[in-house]
């Protein structure tokens, strides 16, 4: 497997602007001539079909909600960052690529990053005159606030809700194109599998989730904008409908896989109330800039949090960090979170928590301040847990949450496979072995509003692309061998559900590629994972008819291919023997129990290519060179 | 706690449905109302019997993709809740509980619980966005917006698109829905250049996709699980009237 990154060398101030001067166009009037097929409408898919509709070209938009407007980005609820620095507090361009290379714990390609930070400023324009209501100052200036990580306030937000105002705002200018028709939507459709003819990614296989119908669909370039992959973990903050599955596909068809060991555990959610929770709620991080994080020094401690006096409080956070406090980056407070527990000094019924405390900052600011800031949280809080957040500390626990991991993609954010191209959280690109808070939402629309546009068109604008039709036998062979695992799944007819092998997966994966990983808990998940697959295609119970709506066979689907890429996971997990970000290998640590890395071994990207049913995939590996920061131990202190 | 659900099954859009009983058991008040339905499908499974089906996706009440009438209530009638974040507290040991998807002739039902609202995206398509091409945006400071107007967009904004208010009313009017955005929009500075154009395209759009009139009875806004103000409709009527005295060129 070749792994050109393409990332120009020269200085990186104006790299991407000399790159871009240099990329092939393809002329305004032959736009149109070209199909590009974009699977998912979230943040990146809806922002990319936006913007190539807009161009000319012509998009077809397949998703397996009834609406674009469903995707999993809706939910996203802190901000979006910018290096606006309209705070005047210090911010800049090469300050929030910094922080995001150390917040990824150097991990990540330098040259996108930088490219990232240098767009962003441009999204928030953007989103702005397409009107999104961020929070506004009384003289009616966009307001900001901070999040983990940084110690500058660039994070602009919508209330709670930012994931949805901006999704409705990227959503909306897709629709505009809808209506010219040069975007057509494929609503209730899910991916099977990518059509690779000549050596290119020329079409897909979707199911029309309504008929049951095998649909082929082709085109000159297919982009993957399907989002991350947390539900591995069975429960996580993504939506229930969150998959692996196309971009597994897309691996078994040639595409690289990076890094799909990085899972970001984010450090406040809800914790888990009983054996029935389908979902874990997210409370967002920018709580962290006003609740103050802590539990009883005393283990076992039974009374309740206001009965506790505060010198018989650690705010370990505060404690361990105080350069950054509560808003450190979201793996440590995770971890620091969980070593609490650990140790017995969590709180609730199940000792699986701690405190989010709001006293302080109600006190100072005032209820209606904090209920401004954050009304929209302490209701979900509210709703959720039957406990008021203006009286009682909330409780929280860390939840799987984002996946930095994803497809490889060079600087062109192109797969492996020409032709093939991976945004938005569905690919690797930007984050490394973490990311900081408002750069998720940042990133897919970086993808699909400034970077997609202009590289997809060097690869239209510079490939030779013959004609292609459904009846090609790469078409035939794709859809047949499609069928044929449907018909597979259906044909078990074993006793057990689905759900059942998604939730034991779910706890192998959590125990052992979670929080804290070691050598003897990977490879008994590797064994464990083999195990529950065999399990699986021998006893699953698949109901329903192939020619209806059917969410137990989409499902089922979505959870073989989880059985498959969870393996590769614990594998890549096993293999990189260092601790970097989200990735904290227990035989790798300081004496302060902070993450080692090892720069001389795994300064790289890894990369696993498919070699086949049942065969151990190949590691290859991208070297990452730092020019701009200097590799240092993280510190937050 | 154990309870009684009659539930709507209907096989497809072909076919006609019914009400099926069952009976569940093991509910505990901290779990949601899918968590109940999950429940009863994990039963339903184990006995060969095909699971209900329902759409939903993040179930923390932002996506919209879930909603059906629970005992004749949209989302269950909780003020300001999807059916996601309806939590079996709600209810008590041994209640009958009626479970039907929207009744809605532009939301046909496709399989038991779930309904095709794609009439909505249809709505947005004719209008219900700013003009605002990729690359030409100015710098986002150079044009202030009072926060009580920003608050009040951003009320509007909110809206899921569930199609709780078309359920609720007796005309399946989508006046809340399409009011929401119209009057994002018109709050906006940056809204006031397509300002009449929107609306009328919106209602046109409204009208061919055949939902009903607004009788002023206010029960969309009753049940809207963001709460959004039924203002809105007064502000898109004005709207409306607006655009057709004084057309897009403001006329006077």
């Amino acid at each position: 497997m070749k792994l050109d990154s393409k990332a120009p060398s020269g200085p990186i101030e104006t790299a991407w602007s000399h790159y871009k001067d240099h990329l092939k166009l393809v002329n305004p009037a032959n736009r149109r001539k070209h199909t590009i097929l974009m699977v998912g409408t979230g943040l990146g898919g809806a922002s990319a079909a936006a913007s190539l509709g807009e161009l000319g070209y012509h998009v077809k938009t397949f998703f397996y909600h009834e609406s674009p407007r469903r995707a999993h980005s809706i939910a996203a609820q802190g901000g979006i960052n910018a290096a606006k620095n309209y705070q005047n507090d210090g911010d800049s361009i090469y300050r929030l690529f910094y922080d995001t290379i150390k917040g990824g714990d150097y991990r990540a390609r330098e040259a996108n990053v930088y490219r990232l930070a240098e767009v962003s400023v441009n999204i928030i324009d953007q989103c702005v005159s397409q009107g999104v209501p961020f929070a506004r100052e009384y003289g009616g200036q966009l307001s900001n606030r901070s999040f983990g990580g940084t110690q500058v306030s660039r994070t602009f937000y919508a209330r709670g809700q930012t994931g949805q105002q901006l999704l409705l705002g990227a959503y909306g200018s897709m629709m505009r194109q809808v209506k010219t028709k040069n975007v057509e939507l494929y609503e209730r459709r899910e991916m099977h599998d990518v059509v690779i003819i000549d050596g290119k990614a020329r079409g897909i296989i979707v199911r029309n989730l309504i008929t049951g119908e095998l649909e082929s669909h082709f085109g000159d370039a297919v982009v993957l904008a399907t989002g991350g992959y947390s539900n591995v973990y069975d429960l996580s903050t993504s939506a229930r409908q969150s998959n692996v599955t196309a971009i597994w596909r897309a691996y078994k068809k040639g595409a690289g896989l990076a890094n799909p060991n990085f899972a970001q555990i984010h450090p406040t959610c809800i914790p888990v109330s009983g054996d029935y929770q389908s979902k874990l709620t997210l409370m967002s991080e920018s709580l962290r800039n006003d609740g103050r994080v802590w539990v009883p020094k005393k283990q076992k401690d039974p009374r309740a949090p206001k009965d506790i006096p505060e010198g018989e409080r650690d705010y370990f956070l505060e404690r361990r960090y105080p350069a950054f406090g509560n808003l450190v980056p979201r793996d440590v407070a995770s971890r620091a979170a969980k070593v609490a527990c650990d140790e017995g000094f969590g709180v609730g019924a199940t000792g699986q928590s701690v405190y989010l405390d709001f006293a302080d900052a109600i006190k100072r600011l005032g209820h209606a301040s904090i209920e401004s800031k954050y009304g929209n949280l302490f209701e979900i809080y509210q709703q959720i847990t039957n406990e008021n957040p203006y009286e009682v500390p909330m409780r929280i626990y860390p939840a799987p949450h984002y996946t930095m991991g994803g497809l490889w993609v060079d600087y062109n954010l192109m797969t492996t496979v020409p032709g093939l191209f991976a945004i938005g959280e569905a690919n690797f690109s930007d984050h490394g072995a973490n990311r900081l808070g408002a750069s998720a939402l940042m990133q897919g629309l970086a993808d699909g509003y400034f970077i997609l546009p202009y590289t997809i068109a060097d690869y239209i604008g510079g490939t030779p692309l013959q004609k292609v039709s459904k009846d090609d036998p790469a078409f035939k062979e794709a859809a047949k061998n499609v069928q044929n695992k449907i018909d597979k799944l259906f044909a078990v007819k074993g006793g057990k559900t689905i759900a059942d092998f998604h939730r034991r997966l779910g706890r192998t994966m959590w125990d052992n590629v979670g929080m804290a990983r070691n050598k003897t808990g990977l490879e008994k998940a590797i064994a464990e994972i083999k195990n529950l697959r065999n399990e699986f295609w021998q006893n699953v119970n698949v109901l329903g008819d192939k020619n209806n709506l059917n969410p137990e066979l989409e499902n089922a689907g979505r959870v073989a291919d989880f059985l498959e890429f969870g393996e590769v996971m614990a594998l890549d997990a096993l293999k990189r023997e260092e601790s970097c970000g989200c990735h904290f290998r227990e035989e790798f640590q300081t004496p302060e129990n902070e993450p080692m890395r090892n720069d001389e071994k795994f300064a790289h990207v890894a990369v696993w290519e498919y070699q086949g049913e049942n065969q151990q995939p190949a590691r290859h590996t991208e070297p990452l060179s730092f020019e701009n920061v200097k590799l240092t131990q993280r510190n937050y202190k | 706690m154990r309870l009684h659900l009659k539930i709507w099954r209907q096989k497809n859009s072909q076919t006609s449905g019914k009400f099926v009983d069952y009976d569940v058991d093991g509910v505990v008040s901290d779990m949601s109302f899918l968590e109940m339905l999950d429940i009863l499908n994990d039963s339903l499974s184990k006995k060969n019997e095909e699971p209900v089906t329902f759409d939903h996706d993040c179930r923390e009440g932002i996506c919209g993709s879930c909603g059906f009438m629970v005992n004749g209530l949209a989302h269950g009638g909780v003020p300001k809740t999807t059916v996601c974040q309806l939590y079996m507290r709600n209810f008590k040991d041994g209640d009958t509980v009626t479970v039907e998807p929207w009744r809605a002739q532009s939301f046909p039902v496709i399989k038991d619980l779930a309904v095709n609202r794609t009439a909505f995206d249809r709505i947005i398509a004719s209008g219900g966005y700013i003009s605002s091409t990729v690359g030409s945006a100015t710098d986002g400071n150079t044009l202030p917006i009072p926060r009580p107007i920003a608050e009040s967009a951003f009320d509007a904004a909110a809206c899921i698109g569930c199609g709780a208010c078309v359920a609720a009313c007796k005309n399946a009017s989508a006046m809340l829905f399409v009011s929401a955005k119209v009057t994002q929009m018109a709050l906006l500075p940056q809204g006031q250049v397509e300002r009449a154009e929107r609306v009328e395209a919106m209602v046109a759009a409204m009208d061919e996709e055949k939902f009903g009139s607004c009788t002023n009875e206010a029960e969309c806004s009753a049940v809207c699980p963001k709460g959004i103000s039924f203002k809105t409709i007064t502000r898109m009527n004005s709207e409306f009237i607006r655009a057709n005295i004084f057309g897009s060129g403001n006329g006077e």
